[in-house]
């Protein structure tokens, strides 16, 4: 099988300092990784990198279009990497309105997707974001309000509704539960396993909170100083940690 | 005529001219694009339509007619001074006749009559950034427009539609100009944005923004809409209550205390044309 996303010795400096570097994986159709460390670690550089948000100063990040199968994202055009991150790429970001544009409605956010590809049938585009918010759990009469009448964990689940309506192939996510309560984060956890599974998503998770990986990543890498120090299989990494970085981060020293 | 001793040709240096030409020529061979450039100050304040007047005054020659309108009259304050201002600065020969004037500078409205290849229209425009209203930064606008990422354009129809039941932008009504750049007509009513597919040249002159667009003659410029809420260039169901005209654009005025009101011709020369001609509408002779 094609790895979805092949990443070959991504680099980032800051100045002299590394951001990232020499980080290389494969993520396959339908696979979940999750990137864990803690902040300053390079893990949301390197996400950044990987999305196209930031340009790694060395490496490649090919992905595997639909069209044209693999491709290096770094050197592909800016009109093309553009067009990816509104189609097989998703974005979901810590905070809500970053993700989100507060003055538009939580319909018109859903709809923007399907807008920005050539959606023109309002009744279509309406329908679609009536199905997207009963499936991240918002009451439909909920779809002409803004999200700025929407608590944090309803915001963040219109982040995720707004994303996926266009069935992505790759999600990148950078702590999608950041900021929120307990409880919160734990019915958002619920909703992002049951929409992985149902949808076959892959997908990037960067998170300092081993609970979130645990619940949603089949493999981990361990980050710590730009550098990538162990990773495996989600439960081998956690239950039988070999890097003495990640024994201290697993036995909750760390955990921020 | 002392006043054009002492200033040049329609107030505006030679260079300055040489200038905003050089924004216009690209405008026009860029359809829709708005071409930045250096706006000057005018002696008249943002709000009246610097932008157009700056782009007229490069483009009048002294064998020019001039008219200028402001919301289809050519008799309010800002009109008349503007006209004013060229015929002290240029001296050029100015016209309430659409018919007869070569170039026209205008507010908020196109002319009723079908403008020729002979006639140049100047739009006066106070925001010429479409993407503005849910998309702020302006580097980010400009890599839309280059990278012709324009979703957002419909995601503004979208909120209309789902707050008000329909489109209810009347005004400055988005339109794709040549199958490449989204443009802000300028507050014009949606009414008139069929029209923009004309035989005259358009430009758009933006001084406080300090950008100018165009649009060359027939050029296909297509107002956005959605495929099951199209586009309708609406207006008041009425006919013109002076001249009978049931197919020109239409202003409700208030006639009096009790709020009595009357549908007239938002083009004031057409109105009178179509009256000297003989057209009577349902209050023609009483005087308003
Ligand atoms: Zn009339």
């Amino acid at each position: 099988m094609t790895p979805l996303l092949q990443v070959r010795d991504v680099s980032k400096l800051y100045g002299g300092r590394i951001g990232c570097g020499d980080v290389s994986f494969d993520l396959y159709p339908g696979e979940v990784m999750g990137i864990v460390g803690e902040s300053g670690s390079g893990k949301s550089t390197l996400l950044n990198c990987l999305a196209g948000h930031l340009v790694p100063d060395s490496g490649q990040v090919i992905f595997d279009t639909r069209a044209d199968g693999p491709v290096d994202t770094v050197t592909m055009s800016e009109p093309a990497r553009r067009m990816l991150g509104r189609t097989d790429w998703a974005f979901v970001h810590q905070h809500a309105r970053e993700g989100l544009r507060m003055g538009v409605s939580a319909g018109g956010n859903i709809g923007e997707r399907l807008m920005a590809v050539g959606g023109r049938h309002y009744g279509n585009i309406r329908a679609s974001a009536q199905d997207w918010l009963g499936r991240v759990e918002i009451d439909a009469d909920r779809i002409d309000d803004r999200p700025s009448h929407f608590s944090g964990g309803m915001q963040q689940r219109l982040q995720i509704a707004r994303n996926l309506v266009t069935g992505p192939r790759l999600v990148f996510m950078d702590e999608p539960t950041g900021g929120l309560d307990v409880s919160v984060q734990a019915r958002l956890l619920d909703l992002l396993r049951g929409l992985v599974r149902e949808m076959g998503l892959s997908a990037l998770i960067v998170t300092h909170d081993l609970a979130v990986v645990r619940l949603l990543a089949d493999r981990l890498m361990v980050m710590k100083d730009g550098h990538v120090v162990e990773s495996g299989l989600t439960d081998q990494v956690l239950d039988d940690p070999q890097h003495a970085y990640t024994q201290l981060l697993v036995s909750s020293v760390l955990q921020v | 005529m002392s006043l054009m001793d002492d200033y040049n040709f329609a107030y505006l240096d030679e260079q300055t001219k040489r200038m905003i030409r050089r924004a216009i020529l690209k405008g026009l061979a860029v359809p829709g694009y708005q071409v930045p450039f250096a706006s000057r100050e005018m002696p008249m304040p943002y709000g009246w339509g610097t932008g157009g007047v700056q782009v007229s005054a490069a483009t009048l020659t002294p064998d020019d007619t001039l008219k200028v309108i402001d919301q289809g009259a050519d008799d309010t304050t800002n009109a008349v001074s503007i006209r004013k201002f060229f015929e002290r600065t240029a001296g050029v020969a100015t016209t309430e006749e659409t018919t007869e004037a070569s170039i026209i500078q205008t507010r908020h409205r196109i002319p009723e009559v079908d403008l020729t290849e002979d006639q140049v229209l100047v739009y006066q425009v106070p925001i010429p950034e479409p993407l503005r209203f849910l998309e702020p930064r302006e580097t980010e606008t400009r890599k839309m427009h280059s990278l012709e990422e324009y979703g957002l354009m419909h995601v503004k129809l979208y909120e209309d539609i789902s707050r008000h039941g329909n489109i209810s932008t009347a005004f400055a009504y988005p339109v794709m100009v040549n199958d490449r750049y989204v443009m802000d007509p300028s507050p014009i009513p949606k009414f008139d944005n069929p029209k923009m597919e004309m035989a005259a040249i358009q430009l758009f002159g933006a001084g406080r923004e300090q950008r100018i667009y165009a649009v060359p003659p027939w050029t296909k410029v297509v107002s956005l809409d959605f495929e099951d809420y199209p586009f309708e260039a609406s207006k008041a169901d009425h006919s013109c209550e002076l001249c009978g005209s049931d197919s020109s654009y239409l202003d409700e005025v208030i006639l009096d205390d009790a709020g009595n009101r009357m549908f007239v011709c938002s083009d004031t020369d057409y109105c009178r044309s179509r009256r000297e001609a003989g057209h009577q509408g349902r209050l023609a002779g009483e005087t308003v």
